[in-house]
């Protein structure tokens, strides 16, 4: 499993090359921003037809991580489905496959601005949950210590020797930690926009996803 | 023999003129159903096309629409009607002109529609449009003719094969319907006259007298081209004095960076204030247009452009036409020159200017195709299934359909001819449903089926998004660059968004001729200041366009087998023996490849004159070997000549890169994941209707969520590797590569005859390959090896440096990947 090392107000986590974030100390696996079922809720509002993968995609690479790390306790950082109508048609297979992905450990769901009631899925839901030093929220609140979030989609891009190479990333400073989205349909937020550059802390940094997890300062 | 009638014969006699033979035949055959007419510019073409119809409106005075004429621009429908308006109102005709295209005010459109005028000009694009109204076959009713002006421009791309379903369309609301095609001279007019009649109509070719061969030569000059670059500034005074001997020139270049970086040029050395205006596609309309009505009024002397300014247009007394760079299409090339001097009978005058030593090597060899009468082009295949796709929603926004009428009405458009019914299906099931292995939301699907056997829309409002999505032309992504509000807020044009995004505050660029500063990104809008450097520091834009063929590969290395080069310059002469003395020139039958250090990478160059197709595929199995015997390639770009390949590794030993067992093994996966196919996919999944065009507005309000089409191609390669899109994906690209059996066998007929050159720095050869546009990234380890070499050093440095590029004093060239 290739992953980056760093502390995070006194936790030692690690950052998965999928997006994930794992916390071995309390065998923690976080996840941000799955939007499951995106292509239904497309096609639904907009006639659109996308590839109808994307739920399973997700899935796939999510059963991947709880296979490698045998986390006992998941946190869906909010925005898990794309909608509370998505995810009530979530087709059975799909539904069956969540379920046995929740079996033998617990399994939270904080809520997100597009899924922002409870499922019809075991688990519990939360608004927000704190652990230890950290707190688990989707959206990051103007004044955090310790505070794990998602929503943005951050991804930060470098040049090196005339290429960009852009990546989902995970953001940090000694305040807060915000999460790439994990989902297969999901855009992202550049670093350098302003709306991550006023939240972030002059001496953020930035860990770009992909085979090789990589930590740069937040390119801005 | 239909005579003219007199009010028309007088109209003639009062200009002087007299009817042209080939007008006499197209009046003749007013009654053909489908007449293609080859005539040169200026060689009364337009008034060809039209005179039927005005000898039958003149005669018989009618309510109604009565001739569509379509052209592939918006500026040449304004300045047919201007021509047209002319007879018509000196002879009295009771003809109402009408154009109607993007820039037509809704207003208008609407009334068109209800109320249309005699002869309306238009787009294929606008057609498109009026055909997917519900109201269609009472706008067209009575339709008699359509003109298809400068055909031959239309025929190479989808945007031809969109209208010709619109004309199958058209031909059954009215079954009369005429078609004419007229057009430029073209290397096989059988084809385009196959496309424009109704299949299987006859189509009989008329042919005007060409008039007497253009005038076309290469500009000598005193100083040297370089050995790489595009820019032609050592041509600036030969240019400027050309200018000052002729009445108006038109200067053309490849790309819209280039005719922006020679204006400037230009400009700084202008000292005696000639006026020179620049015109290209990225510029604001109102800037477009003040060009536009200063050159009808003959006041500029010259103007820098691109082919934005190309066909047909008739902008008065043009005398001398400039190319800058070696023509990239000679058919093309000799369609410009058309263009200058548009008196019938005189010869055009067009001067070629290389912009480095390989261009000045294919001037000479373009120049001889074009005394040997051989235009280039490719062979255009079969209609592409994506823009039936369109064309099936299209139809739907109209209103219910039948399915079996549809098939019937596509199969008379001659490229459609042998689309199989069970094609056609699969196009109309992608259509309704998505077209997916798995039915995950049937329940939304797009198209339904009607009790009475017909399909509609599921959802009525979806036809307005069928609409906006309307066209086959690839637009990349652009951001509209303005001046900041303090500083007046003008519109200067677009700029790429991959460009945009490469910028930092501070950066400057140029665009419209002015250098600007990059002051930030403002609710999608470039926000710029101007300013006073000498020098912009980025120096290009809009650099990924694909350059068309030449195909003059075979003259150029019939060139190169020669002791000396008495025909060209001395200076491209010497450059040759140079690249004799420090490497070799590429020989038939065996393959010359160079391998050095440039730029930070290691380079490697086959040189396998096998047509930029073939140099393509080339590099596309290159690059596999190559990852595999992880030598981290990074890239290529290919030329009729050449395959340029960068990477990380030093290439020592290339034989085993031709090993055919090993390209054989796990190529297809290679091909699906590259990015060749990724870009088709974007293109025809845009057409098909699967992604919504990216409009300013839609993304501006952030309604429309934007999905990266590579995303969803690697997940339907994932999931659903049989899904028509893929197909259509695999179809399309395999228009711009060739066979691998006829690599494979390249690589075993030159088999050990390789020349492998090791070198400490780039070959006078190789050194034009690196401003190529096309340049095709390779994502794989290279890219982790340069991730961590990066972040490595920023993080050494993080403390004192953010992630700000270093200063250069010279422009740096953005090209990607």
């Amino acid at each position: 499993m290739n992953c980056h090392d760093f502390t995070f107000a006194g936790a030692a986590l690690k950052a998965l090359g999928s997006g994930a974030l794992w916390w071995p100390h309390q065998a923690l696996l976080c996840v941000s921003d799955l939007h499951l079922a995106k292509s239904e809720r497309v096609a639904r509002r907009s006639g659109q037809s996308l590839p109808p993968y994307e739920t399973r995609d997700t899935l796939e690479r999510l059963a991947a991580d709880l296979a490698a790390t045998q986390a006992r306790l998941v946190i869906c950082l909010g925005d898990s489905f794309d909608d509370l109508t998505a995810a009530a048609s979530l087709p059975e297979q799909e539904r069956l496959w969540i379920t046995q992905l929740q079996a033998g450990r617990r399994w939270v769901w904080i809520e997100g601005n597009h899924d922002p009631g409870p499922l019809e899925f075991g688990g519990t839901h939360l608004q927000e949950m704190a652990l230890g030093p950290l707190t688990f929220r989707h959206i990051a609140s103007a004044e955090a210590t310790g505070e794990v979030s998602g929503h943005y989609h951050p991804k930060a891009g470098l040049h090196a020797r005339g290429r960009t190479i852009t990546r989902p990333a995970f953001l940090f400073d000694s305040k807060r930690l915000i999460l790439p989205a994990y989902g297969t349909y999901t855009g992202g937020l550049h670093s350098h926009s302003d709306v991550l550059g006023t939240l972030m802390q002059p001496d953020a940094l930035a860990i770009l996803t992909g085979p090789m997890p990589t930590c740069v300062p937040m390119p801005r | 023999m239909t005579a003219l009638p007199q009010m028309f014969h007088d109209w003639f006699a009062t200009k002087g003129w007299s009817i042209h033979p080939h007008q006499q035949q197209m009046l003749d055959r007013a009654n053909a159903p489908a007449l293609l007419l080859i005539a040169p510019t200026g060689g009364g073409k337009t008034l060809a096309g039209f005179l039927p119809t005005l000898v039958d409106l003149a005669e018989a005075p009618r309510d109604g629409l009565h001739t569509l004429y379509i052209s592939p621009l918006k500026a040449l429908a304004a300045d047919i009607k201007r021509n047209l308006t002319t007879p018509v109102s000196e002879m009295g005709l009771p003809i109402r002109i009408e154009d109607r295209t993007g820039d037509t005010p809704a207003s208008r459109k609407r009334r068109q529609r209800a109320d249309p005028p005699h002869i309306l000009l238009t787009t294929p694009e606008s057609l498109a449009l009026l055909t997917s109204y519900e109201d269609a076959p009472r706008t067209f009713k009575g339709l008699k003719r359509v003109v298809v002006d400068e055909i031959h421009a239309l025929a190479e791309s989808k945007r031809g094969d969109q209208l010709m379903l619109a004309l199958g369309r058209l031909q059954r609301l009215c079954p009369d319907l005429r078609r004419v095609g007229l057009s430029a001279t073209v290397e096989d007019p059988d084809a385009i006259a196959q496309q424009l009649a109704r299949h299987p109509d006859p189509c009989e070719i008329l042919l005007a007298d060409p008039g007497p061969a253009p005038d076309i030569s290469m500009l000598t000059t005193d100083e040297a081209p370089p050995w790489s670059g595009g820019g032609a500034a050592y041509a600036i005074p030969a240019v400027l004095d050309q200018i000052r001997q002729h009445k108006t020139t038109l200067i053309f270049h490849n790309t819209r960076a280039q005719a922006e970086i020679f204006f400037h040029n230009l400009w700084l050395a202008n000292d005696d204030g000639l006026p020179v205006g620049i015109h290209h596609g990225s510029l604001d309309r109102q800037q477009r247009e003040r060009v536009e009505g200063a050159m009808v009024r003959g006041e500029l002397r010259a103007i820098v452009c691109t082919g934005s300014l190309d066909l047909g247009i008739d902008w008065g007394d043009v005398d001398l036409v400039i190319q800058i760079g070696a023509p990239k299409n000679v058919k093309r090339l000799v369609q410009r020159i058309g263009r200058a001097n548009h008196r019938y009978n005189a010869p055009s005058k067009a001067l070629l200017v290389p912009a480095n030593r390989f261009e000045v090597v294919e001037c000479v060899a373009a120049l001889e195709a074009v005394r040997a009468g051989a235009l280039d082009g490719d062979p255009r295949g079969r209609g592409p299934r994506d823009v039936l796709c369109q064309h099936i929603l299209i139809t739907a926004a109209a209103g219910p359909f039948d399915t079996d009428a549809l098939y019937a009405e596509v199969i008379t458009v001659g490229a459609y001819a042998r689309l199989t019914r069970a094609e056609f299906d699969a196009c109309l099931d992608f259509c309704a449903t998505g077209g997916y292995a798995l039915r995950a939301y049937d329940q939304w699907q797009r198209l339904l089926q009607r009790p009475d056997g017909r399909w509609q829309l599921r959802d009525p409002r979806a036809a307005q998004q069928i609409r906006m999505n309307i066209g086959t032309i690839q637009d990349t992504d652009t951001l509209k660059v303005r001046l900041k509000r303090n500083s007046g807020g003008k519109p200067l044009g677009e700029v790429e968004e991959g460009f945009a995004a490469s910028l930092t505050p501070g950066d400057t660029f140029l665009i419209g001729g002015q250098i600007v500063r990059y002051e930030g990104l403002r609710e999608m809008t470039v926000e710029v200041s101007r300013n006073a450097a000498k020098k912009p520091k980025v120096a290009t834009f809009l650099g990924t366009k694909f350059a068309t063929s030449t195909q003059l590969s075979a003259r150029v290395i019939e060139m190169f087998q020669q002791e000396s080069w008495p025909e060209l310059p001395a200076h491209t002469a010497d450059w040759l023996h140079l690249q004799r003395e420090v490497s070799q020139l590429p020989e038939p039958g065996r393959l010359l490849i160079e391998s050095f250090p440039h730029d930070g990478r290691e380079q490697t160059v086959i040189y396998g004159f096998a047509g930029r197709n073939g140099q393509q595929t080339l590099g596309l199995l290159l690059t596999k070997r190559m990852e595999e015997m992880k030598l981290n390639p990074m890239g290529f770009v290919a030329t009729d000549y050449a395959t340029l390949i960068w990477g990380l590794t030093r290439v020592d030993n290339p034989a085993p890169l031709f090993d055919l067992d090993a390209l054989q093994d796990g190529l297809e996966t290679w091909l699906a994941g590259n990015a060749v196919m990724k870009r088709t996919f974007r293109a025809s999944a845009t057409i098909a209707g699967l992604i919504q065009r990216n409009t300013p507005s839609a993304r501006k309000t952030g309604r429309q969520a934007t999905f990266s089409s590579d995303i969803l191609y690697d997940t339907l390669q994932k999931y659903d590797p049989g899904h028509l899109l893929l197909d259509i994906t695999r179809e399309e690209a395999l228009r711009g590569l060739v066979d691998f059996g006829r690599i494979e066998e390249m690589a075993q007929r030159v088999g050990n005859r390789i020349d492998h050159i090791t070198l400490d720095r780039v070959t006078p050869l190789a050194a034009p390959l690196f401003l190529e546009m096309g340049r095709v990234p390779v994502k794989g380890a290279a890219e982790e090896k340069l991730l961590a070499e990066e972040a490595a050093r920023l993080m050494e440095t993080s403390g004192l440096a953010n992630i700000t590029p270093e200063p250069a004093s010279k422009p740096r060239w953005r090209v990607g990947y």
